[in-house]
């Protein structure tokens, strides 16, 4: 396509959320980072002001003490890392659980299909609070799970799964698991089938075909699919803070006390960038398989 | 992908795939009908929970207040995101694609601590530049939601616009029709399919935010999603199965319509390329 005139009708859609997300996202990520750098003081807010002049004396506020807490406490490299396991762990369980859901699906007779993804797209439509507290609900020792096992006289005392690593893993995984199956069915169903028959013709069979045909086509997919659970994944907060023990402590926990609690404005704003900077790697190294806007990239 | 019937493994597949993403939500409805409470009293089925629910006025003030939120911030993401979306699918090259891509990408890959984070610090230096009392409250909700929402408007409607083909398009503008008139009458409303849905996700998305939220309410706007989160921490709380129940009930009204409406237009179209 030859490059034409913008018209002002152009102009307008690309000013307007341009002045928009730049006014309310850059500048407030600015600050944030701008934050990072300041000198806690006892005060409202928290924090001394950048620049202060007292007696005709200027003087700049400035110190790079939240980064060094940040490298040298243990505390926050094993959150740190707490939470790169754990969103691992879910983007896993999301391959592992989404990937054949999304086969099935895509497999099923035509007519069907529509279907098939308006029910697996519509607990995602529902509060993922809501899905957190119902399976707070069914694996609670008076819950279902327990009450179940005990009267079959299979256990003689609930098991404890809430409030465990697991307890997290599992709500995660449920959570995250529409975020992997949408763009997973979306290159699925969109694989010609006249491969999948030509390998049968040529004595493929299924299992060989499916290994050497859908998968390789699927993996882009696939990948920008486990990239869209693991980002958000690492800075949540909300399900292991409600499922999860003391081991569980992860950076969006740690961030949440040094704000709330601590009153560490520049400690907390130190831990936002660094764990957006983390996550900005993984999304420039997988640019390939990455569309713009976490489009899947065909 | 063709194959002309279910095979066995599918159909295992399906079954075991929806029963993990329902029963959970089963879970939510069947309990919220029991009248169990502690002292032993009630029994099933039950509207007990249904009835604490109707007189505990900061649960439903909150559930009001968050419909009212996700109602008036996600017409501002669907303005912001169409216009971004059809920036981007439309036009290959303009100053600062680049520059609204990044900007758009933030809210999906940075975490949602240091969004709510990031909108603090803006409204905090507002208040301190202006003196604007408004500091913690609806308005500040409003626009943290807006932006959120929007880059997600932004994702649907780029991806329906950037395949089409702009023939359509061209035809008008050759035909003489001023660029917004090409606009209103032919851009958007072949973009609307995706518009209709990124504002529902926009919708969804604020009613349903808990992070950024509880950085930027003030007491007198607890949302519901809030609300609930600070409830769970206590334990299990029956009148939240109950208002879980009623919203799962409007999310499946609405979209059992929208899904209907989808096929039965489908069913429409179909049926009149055929009789051609």
């Amino acid at each position: 396509m030859t490059t034409r005139r913008l018209s002002a009708v152009d102009r307008s859609t690309i000013a307007i959320p341009l002045i928009w997300l730049l006014a309310l996202l850059a500048v407030p990520l600015m600050a944030v980072a701008l934050l990072s750098v300041r000198v806690v003081a006892d005060a409202i807010p928290p924090i001394e002001p950048l620049v202060s002049s007292a007696g005709g004396h200027w003087a700049v506020h400035a110190s790079m003490r939240a980064y060094h807490l940040l490298g040298a406490d243990v505390l926050y490299r094993s959150a740190f890392l707490s939470a790169l396991v754990n969103a691992a762990c879910t983007m896993i369980g999301c391959v592992v659980i989404g990937f054949p859901i999304a086969l099935a699906i895509a497999q099923a007779p035509v007519a069907r299909r529509n279907l098939y993804v308006f029910l697996a797209v519509l607990p995602f439509w529902t509060s993922f609070l809501l899905r957190a507290y119902a399976w707070i609900g069914l694996i609670r020792d008076s819950g279902p799970i327990n009450s179940l096992l005990l009267s079959l006289g299979l256990i003689h005392d609930p098991i404890p799964m809430l409030f465990s690593p697991a307890a997290v893993w599992l709500v995660m995984v449920y959570s995250y698991l529409p975020f992997f199956v949408l763009p997973m069915y979306a290159v699925l169903e969109s694989l010609p089938a006249e491969l999948l028959a030509a390998a049968a013709d040529l004595g493929a069979r299924p299992a060989y075909a499916f290994r050497t045909v859908t998968l390789p086509l699927a993996l882009p997919g696939l990948i920008s699919g486990a990239v869209l659970v693991f980002i958000p994944a690492v800075g949540e907060y909300v399900i292991p803070e409600l499922v999860g023990n003391s081991s569980t402590i992860m950076i969006g926990g740690i961030l949440w006390e040094e704000f709330f609690q601590n009153r560490d404005w520049p400690l907390a704003a130190a831990i936002a960038i660094a764990t957006f900077l983390l996550l900005m790697i993984p999304s420039y190294v997988l640019r390939r398989w990455l569309g713009p806007l976490g489009t899947v990239k065909q | 992908m063709n194959a002309a019937k279910h095979r066995p493994l599918q159909i295992v597949t399906l079954v075991l795939g929806f029963g993990f993403l329902y029963v959970p939500i089963a879970w939510i409805i069947i309990f919220s009908f029991s009248g169990y409470v502690t002292d032993g009293g009630g029994g099933f089925p039950s509207l007990h929970w249904y009835q604490a629910l109707r007189t505990d006025e900061e649960l439903v003030g909150a559930a009001y207040r968050s419909l009212r939120l996700a109602l008036l911030s996600s017409p501002i993401s669907v303005i912001i995101g169409t216009l971004a979306g059809i920036a981007l699918g439309r036009l290959d090259r303009f100053p600062g694609r680049a520059i609204l891509l990044a900007l758009l990408a933030i809210p999906i890959f940075a975490p949602e601590i240091l969004l709510g984070f990031s909108f603090l610090m803006l409204f905090a230096a507002l208040q301190a530049i202006t003196g604007w009392e408004q500091g913690k409250g609806m308005m500040t909700l409003v626009i943290a939601h807006a932006t959120l929402g929007a880059p997600i408007v932004a994702s649907v409607v780029f991806a329906r616009v950037l395949g089409r083909d702009r023939s359509l398009e061209n035809a008008a503008q050759d035909l003489g029709a001023r660029p917004l008139r090409v606009f209103v009458t032919i851009t958007l409303p072949l973009a609307m399919p995706a518009i209709l849905s990124g504002w529902l996700l926009a919708m969804t998305l604020s009613f349903d935010d808990v992070v950024t939220s509880s950085f930027l309410a003030g007491p007198e706007t607890t949302t519901l999603p809030m609300a609930i989160f600070s409830s769970l921490r206590v334990g299990v709380n029956p009148e939240i199965n109950a208002i879980g129940t009623l919203m799962l009930a409007g999310v499946a009204a609405v979209f059992t319509v929208a899904f209907l409406a989808v096929t039965i237009g489908h069913r429409a179209k179909s049926k009149r390329v055929l009789q051609e």
